[in-house]
Order: structure tokens, then C-alpha cells, then sequence
């Protein structure tokens, strides 16, 4: 008896190991190719037209103004700190949206669970509404209704003298520290520290011996009271500079423009829509068991909430809860249509545009945003790992 | 004393009414609304918070709003301006496609919505004939809207305004979810070189903003073409957002492949089935099921997104919206006209995610506990 011998070709194709090598190798064979083909493309057209990859263009002058920049910038600073000052706009922008969207989406979420219908259902049409409208629109939308909407500098809202809201945005005292303000930054610090040091004895004591210390309270009286004390004490060592109607516009003071008040609103309202509806999903995944259980235990409601829903909950919110403030990071980018000058304006844009280097801005760009990305995740994901739960 | 005992057949008990004080609208209003002293504080809180908040919405949007007109000074100045929208409203729907050729776009959304429902209705008739013609459509569509092959053709430049959005919306969706499978499949893969490609690329996509891909679409992508080719923005326009969503589709789909259990593709392979017949009949559609949920947020996304285009310069209703704010006849309309589009896109999603919710109660075969 004679088996017909197969084809060696077709016996390696019939055995898996020799299968997923030929495919690798063909596959990795493309990629390379096609790489290689737009490359070869890039390096031709780019020497057609006599340019090179370079980045000296940063160290040039920029020779464009920045209205809102929180270091030192003029016209006469180079490309580099043009987007120096951009990303610091950018992480401004995303950090204060990321705090404001938590607080409210925090808000909303608990009001979607209310049972207090009416607030129950208000939450429901504004998470409707804002998740199914895009995000541009909001921001296009509040900057028009800022600039439409609130009156001139010359007959702005008034708040005690101090606080002056109006067309050309929020006019703010600022401070200005005396060198006696350190000490009550001292106080603040040592205040801080002695909290956390104190929360962890506590702990220890409660584990070995069941004493509980009123942990709050006096985390409270470090933190604030003791620093309020000192800092009056001292003199009050802040001196306030109070913004003041100067002709047709407000002298001294900060101010904070309205297309950072449009861009932060609207992407913190968009953004909190979502996490309402994360945090809503995170708290009834609880299973009722759990709060029935505490409750059999003899907890009040403020405790049971504390150390059995919410460290429960966070577990399913904090993974969703990373891709929203990644969402939020990346949506800062759309500044670019109303005018806010984060890092996609002035590199991606004007720079760009100034200089031609449409490769090299380009690349900056998306390496700086994927490195914000990366971070993001990164410390979400440390914070996730320390609150999972621990399998033993 | 002597017990009654009374006995009735089965089903001719006299119903009695429900206990005294539980039914009503009384009996709502305080078990929802005033149940307990802080909640009965934060419904009049509320109640009032509307009160300051809906009749001037309402008296602006509507009573006092002006309706005809040639320009702003025909609207009152305390209601909103929609003259404006009337005057404009074919420019928001075709941009500035020619006129004598709307009915171009005006049939092929009929077709769209014929195509729509023979994909989303199951009980349409002759399906299998309706899908055929759904996955022509794209096609069908491309030919009446281009033109050519005996049709005046028209320039993708003159795209404009809603059918933009559809146009980009649609194309997206259409390829964004089976090169999204690809992908979602290649990061599963065990073959090393595929399956970090794939990781690379979808994590590249997601970690920057569709902003930069759509500036790198428009300035930079013909340095990567063979020397003096060019071809059209919308077409750039479109890979890059069917790209951008794939990489999203990508991970959705990946949470639906993590959620099936192991002996899923186990029992397939020891039924002797291949690699691609265990995908298709088995993994595939367990794990699309799973992620419907999923895979209908990145449509809304997607649809979303696609306003994005206007700043590079793609005029859809958004951007138009935002060109009309600057003309000089009607100046500081931005609210009437962003709440009009706004109203346009809730709409679109709203019914998009009303739609998941049925698919996914459709079908759910027992894994609801």
C-alpha cells in the first residue's frame, strides 16, 4: 500500500507553524514595501521642490503675537516657544476641562439615579442633548453666544467691583505675593503633609486597636485652618490687583479670554455628558446585595456609600473614564476653530504656515499628542491597578 | 362567632381596588417629587431653576422670533432671527451643488433611506434582493452624485452641506466597520509581525486628534504619492476618516472578542473548521453581537466627527453655518444658526442610538439575567 505523496509546497502549507511563518514573511514583505514606496515617494517629491527635513526653522522668529500666554512671549521669541506657550494652553485648557467635566459629570450621573423624578429627568434630556450634538458645535455655539450675548466692557456685569464679566471675557483680581506669603505656603505644605502622615497612624492605630480619631476634622484644621490663621496673622501678605474700566478696556488684573471660557465650558460639558452616563453604569453594576448587606451590617448611608458602593464603582468607571479624559485632551485641538492658540494653532498653524515645514510641524504635532496620550493612559491605568480588586 | 368562608372558581374573584392613598396623581407627585424634605426643597429648586430657563427659550425661539424676511433688520431684536435660515436653507442642504441638479441628490437619498431600511428592517420584502442593492448603493450613489457615464458631472469642490455630512457619514460607516473587524482580528492574531502592525497602527491612530490627520490629508499626503499625481481632497478626506474610525471600530470589536469564552474557538477548531469558517460562523457573530452597543457609539462619533472637515475647509452645515455668521446682511446670527444644525444632528444620533437600543433587546437570546 502506497500513500501518494503530497506536494512539499502544499505540505508546508498544510502544517500551522510553516503556515503563520509564510504568511509573516509575506506580510511583513508588504509593509516594508509599501513603507519603503511612500518614503522613496516623500524623499523625491521633497527633492523636486529643494526642501529637506530640518528643525533649525525652530530656533527662528516667530514674528506672531499670542494673546494668551502664561510665559514669557513676544513676537521677537522663536518657533520653539511659540509652541512652548501653545502647549501650555493646551495642558491648561485640558486640565481645567478634565477637573470641571469630573465634577459635573459626577453631579450628573448621581442625579440620573435620583428619585427625585425632575431631577432625574433633567439630567436625562442634557445628557441626550450634549452627547448627541458634536463637540464643535458646542464650542462654535457658546463662543457666539459670548461674544453675541454679553454686553461690552463698558456696561458688564458687576460682581462687588472685582469680578467684571463681559464680551471681551472675565476680568479677574490677581494676586501679588509678598515675600511673607511663603511662610503661610510653608504652613500649607507642613499642613499637608501632616494629614497624610496622620491618616496612615490613624489607620494603624484603628487596625490594631479599633480607636478611631476624627481624621477629617483634623486633616481639616491642618490643611485650612491652621494656614488661615497664620496668613492673618501675618497681615494678609497677598496684595490684590483689582481690574479697572480704563477707557474702552479693563486695566490690571487677569483675565480670562472668551475663547478659553468657550473652549473649556463646551468641552466640559460635553465630556461630562458622557461621564454621567459612566458613573451612572459604574453605580448600578453594584449588585443591590452589596448595599443591602451593608446595611445589614448596621452602616449608615454616608458609610456605606464610602467604603462599599463607591470603591466598588470606581472599578468599572475609572477604564471608560481614561478614554473620556483622553477624548477631552484630544478635543482641546479644536481651539483651532475659534481662535484659541494651543499648540495646533501655532505650530500646526501659524508656524507652519510661516514656514512651509508642513512635515516636520506635522510630526511635532502628533508626537506631542501622542505623548500627552501615552501619559494620560499611563497614569490612569497606575491608578486603576492600585484600586482593582486584589485576588488573592 | 362563626367564620364566613367563602369560596370562589378560579378567576371570578371581584377585583378590590387598590389601598386608599396609592394610586393617583397625589400619590405620584409624593412618592416622585416630594418624598422627603430635602427632595421636596430640590424639585421647587428645580422647578424654579425652569421656570427662569424655558419661557424666554420658548419666547425667543418662537413667539418673538421672526420668520420672513430679506435681511437682519426684519427680525426683532428680542426674538430669534430665522428668516435667516429659510433664506439659506438650500445651501445648508446641497451647498453649492448646481440647481438644476438637486434632484441628483435628492434621489439618492431616497435611495439611501431604500438601502437604510433594507439593512436595518428585517422584515422588509425580498431582502435578499434589497441587499444587493444596498451593497450597490454606494456605488449607485457615487455615480449619481460624480456624475460621468452619461450623467453631467459634478466636482467634489461643490459638495456642501448636509449631503456632505451624509455623504461623509455614510462612507465612513460603510468602510470603517469591516476594516475595523480586520484590524480588531489582527490584534487577536498569534501571528507576531501582523498582530504588532495592527497594535501600532490602531494606537497611533488613536492617540492623536482627527484634526492633525485631517491637516495631514489635506497639505502633506501628495509627498507621499508618486511624483506629480494628485488626487481629489474629498477622497483624502474620506480614507482618513474611515481610517480614524476604524482604529476606534478596531477596539470595539476587540471587547467583543475578549467577552467570548475561550471554548468558543476551541469547540470550532475541534469541529474541524477552519481559521476563516470558526470567524465567520462562530467568533464573528457572537462578538458583533456583544459589541452593538459599541459599534453604534463610533457611528454616532463618526457622524459627529465628519463637522470636523471645516477646518480644512469643507463646507458642511457647520460650516456653512459659520461662513453665513459673517455676512454682512445678517450679523450676529451664530445662536440661530448653530441651534438649527445643532437640531439637525441630535436628530440623526438620537435616532441612531433609539435604533442600537432596539437591535440589541432584538437581539438578545438569553443573556440577560
Amino acid at each position: 500500500m502506497s500513500t501518494p505523496t503530497p506536494n512539499p509546497l502544499l505540505r508546508a502549507w498544510y502544517d500551522k507553524d510553516t503556515r503563520s511563518v509564510i504568511i509573516q514573511i509575506i506580510a511583513a514583505a508588504l509593509i516594508i514595501s509599501f513603507f519603503a514606496y511612500i518614503i522613496n515617494n516623500a524623499v523625491t517629491n521633497l527633492a523636486a521642490i529643494g526642501k529637506d527635513i530640518n528643525f533649525s526653522f525652530l530656533w527662528q522668529n516667530a514674528s506672531y503675537d499670542i494673546n494668551q500666554h502664561l510665559i514669557e512671549y513676544s513676537s521677537t521669541s522663536s518657533h520653539f516657544q511659540a509652541m512652548i506657550v501653545g502647549l501650555i494652553n493646551t495642558l491648561l485648557v485640558a486640565v481645567a476641562g478634565i477637573i470641571l467635566a469630573t465634577i459635573l459629570g459626577f453631579l450628573l450621573g448621581i442625579m440620573r439615579l435620583s428619585s427625585n423624578w425632575l431631577t432625574q429627568k433633567i439630567a436625562y434630556v442634557y445628557i441626550e442633548y450634549i452627547r448627541n450634538v458634536p463637540v464643535l458645535l458646542h464650542i462654535l455655539l457658546l463662543y457666539g453666544v459670548i461674544l453675541n450675548a454679553l454686553p461690552r466692557p463698558k456696561s458688564s456685569y458687576n460682581l462687588n467691583d472685582t469680578f467684571f464679566l463681559n464680551n471681551r471675557g472675565l476680568q479677574m483680581p490677581s494676586p501679588e505675593f509678598e515675600s511673607l506669603f511663603w511662610v503661610v505656603l510653608g504652613f500649607l505644605a507642613s499642613g499637608l503633609a501632616f494629614s497624610l502622615w496622620f491618616k496612615r497612624y490613624a489607620k494603624k492605630i484603628q487596625d490594631a486597636t479599633g480607636k478611631i480619631y476624627p481624621v477629617a476634622m483634623i486633616s481639616i484644621g491642618a490643611i485650612i485652618l491652621l494656614p488661615m490663621a497664620v496668613y492673618f496673622l501675618l497681615g494678609s501678605p497677598i496684595v490684590w490687583d483689582v481690574p479697572a474700566l480704563k477707557g474702552f478696556n479693563f486695566k490690571g488684573g487677569i483675565v480670562l479670554r472668551p475663547e478659553f471660557i468657550a473652549l473649556w465650558l463646551a468641552l466640559s460639558m460635553y465630556t461630562a455628558a458622557f461621564i454621567g452616563e459612566i458613573v451612572r453604569a459604574g453605580i448600578i453594576a453594584i449588585s443591590h446585595g452589596q448595599t443591602e448587606a451593608a446595611q445589614a451590617l448596621g452602616l449608615s448611608n454616608s458609610l456605606i456609600l464610602k467604603l462599599v458602593v463607591i470603591p466598588q464603582a470606581l472599578r468599572v468607571i475609572i477604564p471608560p473614564l481614561t478614554s473620556q479624559y483622553l477624548n477631552l485632551a484630544k478635543n482641546s485641538s479644536l481651539a483651532l476653530a475659534i481662535g484659541y492658540m494651543d499648540v495646533v494653532a501655532t505650530i500646526g498653524g501659524i508656524s507652519l504656515n510661516q514656514t512651509g515645514r508642513e512635515m516636520e510641524c506635522m510630526l511635532i504635532v502628533m508626537a506631542i499628542y501622542l505623548t500627552m496620550s501615552l501619559l494620560i493612559s499611563s497614569g490612569m491605568n497606575w491608578y486603576n491597578d492600585r484600586i482593582q480588586l486584589v485576588e488573592r | 362567632m362563626t367564620m364566613t368562608k367563602q369560596t370562589y372558581v378560579p378567576g371570578t374573584h371581584p377585583s378590590m381596588p387598590p389601598p386608599k392613598g396609592s394610586t393617583g396623581i397625589a400619590y405620584w407627585l409624593k412618592k416622585n417629587l416630594f418624598s422627603s424634605v430635602s427632595n421636596s426643597i430640590i424639585t421647587l429648586l428645580a422647578i424654579y431653576l425652569l421656570y427662569l430657563a424655558i419661557p424666554p427659550a420658548i419666547n425667543w425661539l418662537f413667539f418673538d422670533a421672526t420668520f420672513v424676511g430679506t435681511s437682519r433688520k426684519d427680525c426683532d431684536p428680542n426674538g430669534a432671527c430665522l428668516a435667516f435660515i429659510g433664506e439659506r436653507f438650500n445651501l445648508f442642504v446641497y451647498g453649492f451643488y448646481p440647481a438644476e441638479l438637486r434632484w441628483r441628490v435628492n434621489l439618492s437619498a431616497i435611495l439611501l433611506i431604500v438601502a437604510g431600511a433594507a439593512v436595518l428592517w428585517d422584515k422588509i420584502p425580498a431582502r435578499r434582493f434589497m441587499l444587493w442593492y444596498a451593497l450597490a448603493y454606494p456605488l449607485i450613489a457615487a455615480w449619481l452624485l460624480l456624475g460621468g457615464f452619461g450623467l453631467e458631472s459634478v466636482s467634489t469642490h461643490l459638495f456642501g452641506g448636509l449631503m456632505l455630512t451624509l455623504t461623509i457619514g455614510v462612507t465612513g460607516i460603510v468602510c470603517s466597520l469591516p476594516i475595523g473587524i480586520l484590524l480588531a482580528l489582527g490584534r487577536q492574531s498569534n501571528l507576531p509581525i501582523i498582530k504588532y502592525f495592527c497594535i501600532g497602527f490602531i494606537e497611533f491612530i488613536r492617540g492623536v486628534p482627527l484634526i492633525t490627520l485631517l491637516f495631514v490629508a489635506s497639505t502633506m499626503l501628495s509627498y507621499f504619492l508618486p511624483p506629480g499625481s494628485t488626487f481629489d481632497l474629498l477622497l483624502r478626506v474620506l480614507i482618513m476618516v474611515s481610517l480614524f474610525a476604524s482604529a476606534y471600530m478596531a477596539e470595539v470589536v476587540r471587547g467583543g472578542l475578549q467577552a467570548l469564552p475561550k471554548g468558543q474557538l476551541e469547540a470550532a477548531e475541534s469541529l474541524g473548521l477552519n481559521y476563516g469558517q470558526s470567524m465567520r460562523f462562530i467568533i464573528l457573530p457572537q462578538a458583533l453581537k456583544v459589541s452593538i452597543p459599541g459599534i453604534v457609539n463610533t457611528f454616532i462619533g463618526l457622524y459627529k466627527d465628519s463637522t470636523l472637515v471645516i477646518v480644512i475647509g469643507l463646507l458642511d452645515p457647520l460650516g456653512i453655518g459659520r461662513a453665513s455668521v459673517a455676512d454682512s446682511a445678517w450679523l450676529g446670527l451664530s445662536t440661530e444658526v448653530y441651534l438649527f444644525v445643532a437640531i439637525f444632528f441630535f436628530i440623526s444620533c438620537f435616532g441612531m442610538s433609539r435604533y442600537s437600543l432596539y437591535l440589541e433587546n432584538k437581539l438578545n437570546t438569553g443573556h440577560k439575567r
